[in-house]
């Protein structure tokens, strides 16, 4: 068994990351889970969230999702995302119309599901802001 | 004399033409290797989605319970064409193309007394259908201001498409575009949206087979957050988004590359009738020397 999981984060107009890591932490729909060497097959849906890469050497550790979906298989994590900036490349001006859209989508959605992924990514926003003030 | 003085126009004229389309050629060449890195930048998440998809349909329980987009709407009535074309001509027959594909469609489904519904991206498509089948044409939307394609693009159709088929405002959504085959060549491409027609799980495994990111589970099967149907009810609108996307990029990089040919044949003509003009413009001109000659000498022979 390698000791090292390989990381692929993919968005609709590249390969944006290829990259070996030690462990990956990310947002899964029902609950954030952590990705070590040996994981077990598994596919998911992803909500917005932060991915934390770990032992990655100079690749961006945190990167910010707007959702999307996962595939682990033998060692190979593959992120499928919609929209992935790393979180130290987001500068104020970006993140407060990020997190204006977000309310916007908040106050679009309808009860339920909907409303509770609009809610989850105003809050990640929202936290990513405060963190950068 | 006058007849010369109009030779020597045409010739400045039609000189000028050709510098014109020969800097559209270059202009088109440019931009077709720019859509062409696009096309392929883009296919890894094509690619990773389809056998994602793959994954979870050949793991349903029975297709039954599987969302609606998967298993249509159990009706074959009302289709719905979406027809993607350029925002500009001179591109040969690129866009009348298309257009006569979905007219000979739209003529075999009316035939077959099937409803049908136009969904137009690019206006030259729009222009063309609306003439005789305006009544047909239920939105349009026009990418003209867009510069540098991108999936932000591609997501708000999809997500008009999928709202469309939710209303129950048709059951069998196919989109038509031209595919870039290689750079002399565009082929007129139709392919269904919804329902979806699932990968079948042994051809993609073969195909997956001469891939090198394919997997070998050994054994093991996938587990699924959340359970296969959820999952697939979320994979699938994506999908589309990305075939949409997908077929955006293709006729992309077919338009530039249509452009470029026609262009450079449109550059070769100018040039055959500039050396047509000019032998005739060298022979006349030497005419009218020789006349004038010819005066000359029988007016001294006169004397």
């Amino acid at each position: 068994m390698a000791d090292k999981v390989e990381f692929e984060l993919v968005s609709p107009d590249r390969l944006l990351m290829s990259v070996e890591a030690d462990a990956v932490a990310m947002p899964g729909m029902e609950g954030d889970f952590g990705v070590l060497p040996g994981h077990a097959p598994l596919i998911t849906a992803l909500r917005a969230g932060v991915i934390e890469v770990e032992g990655a050497g100079d690749n961006p550790d945190r990167i910010y999702i707007a959702g999307g979906f996962a595939e682990i298989a033998a060692d190979r994590l593959v992120v499928l995302a919609e929209e992935a900036v790393p979180v130290a490349d987001m500068d104020r001006a970006d993140l407060e119309q990020r997190v204006q859209e977000a309310n916007e989508e908040v106050a679009a959605a309808e009860e339920g599901e909907q409303r509770r992924l609009a809610d989850g990514k105003a809050a990640v926003l929202q936290e990513i802001m405060g963190a950068a003030r | 004399m006058a007849n010369l003085k109009e030779l020597k126009n045409r010739i400045t004229s039609v000189t000028s033409t050709q510098k014109i389309t020969k800097a559209m050629q270059m202009v088109a060449a440019a931009k077709l290797r720019r859509a062409q890195e696009a096309a392929e930048q883009s296919r890894p998440y094509a690619d990773r989605m389809e056998r994602m998809i793959a994954a979870v349909a050949s793991n349903l329980p029975s297709l039954d319970t599987a969302p609606p987009m998967v298993v249509g709407s159990g009706k074959d009535d009302v289709h719905l064409l979406v027809v993607v074309t350029a925002e500009r001509g001179l591109c040969g027959a690129f866009n009348s193309n298309i257009v006569r594909a979905v007219r000979r469609r739209v003529k075999e489904l009316r035939d077959a007394g099937k409803t049908v519904k136009l969904f137009c991206v690019g206006r030259k498509g729009q222009e063309s259908l609306r003439r005789d089948l305006d009544d047909l044409i239920v939105e349009y939307i026009t990418l003209r201001e867009v510069r540098q394609l991108s999936f932000a693009n591609a997501r708000p159709i999809a997500e008009q498409i999928s709202q469309m088929f939710a209303d129950g405002e048709f059951d069998v959504c196919t989109v038509f575009y031209n595919a870039f085959k290689s750079v002399i060549s565009q082929v007129v491409t139709d392919q269904q949206l919804i329902p979806v027609k699932l990968p079948d799980p042994e051809a993609a495994a073969a195909a997956e087979s001469d891939d090198d990111s394919a997997v070998d589970l050994g054994g093991a099967i996938y587990e699924y957050e959340p359970e296969e149907n959820d999952l697939l009810g979320v994979l699938v609108p994506r999908n589309m988004a990305v075939q949409i996307y997908r077929s955006l990029l293709e006729s992309g990089a077919a338009e530039h590359a249509a452009r470029m040919t026609s262009m450079d044949n449109a550059t070769r003509n100018a040039g055959d009738m500039i050396d047509g003009l000019t032998l005739t413009y060298n022979r006349t001109r030497q005419a009218i020397i020789t006349k004038e000659l010819i005066e000359i000498v029988s007016g001294a022979e006169a004397l």
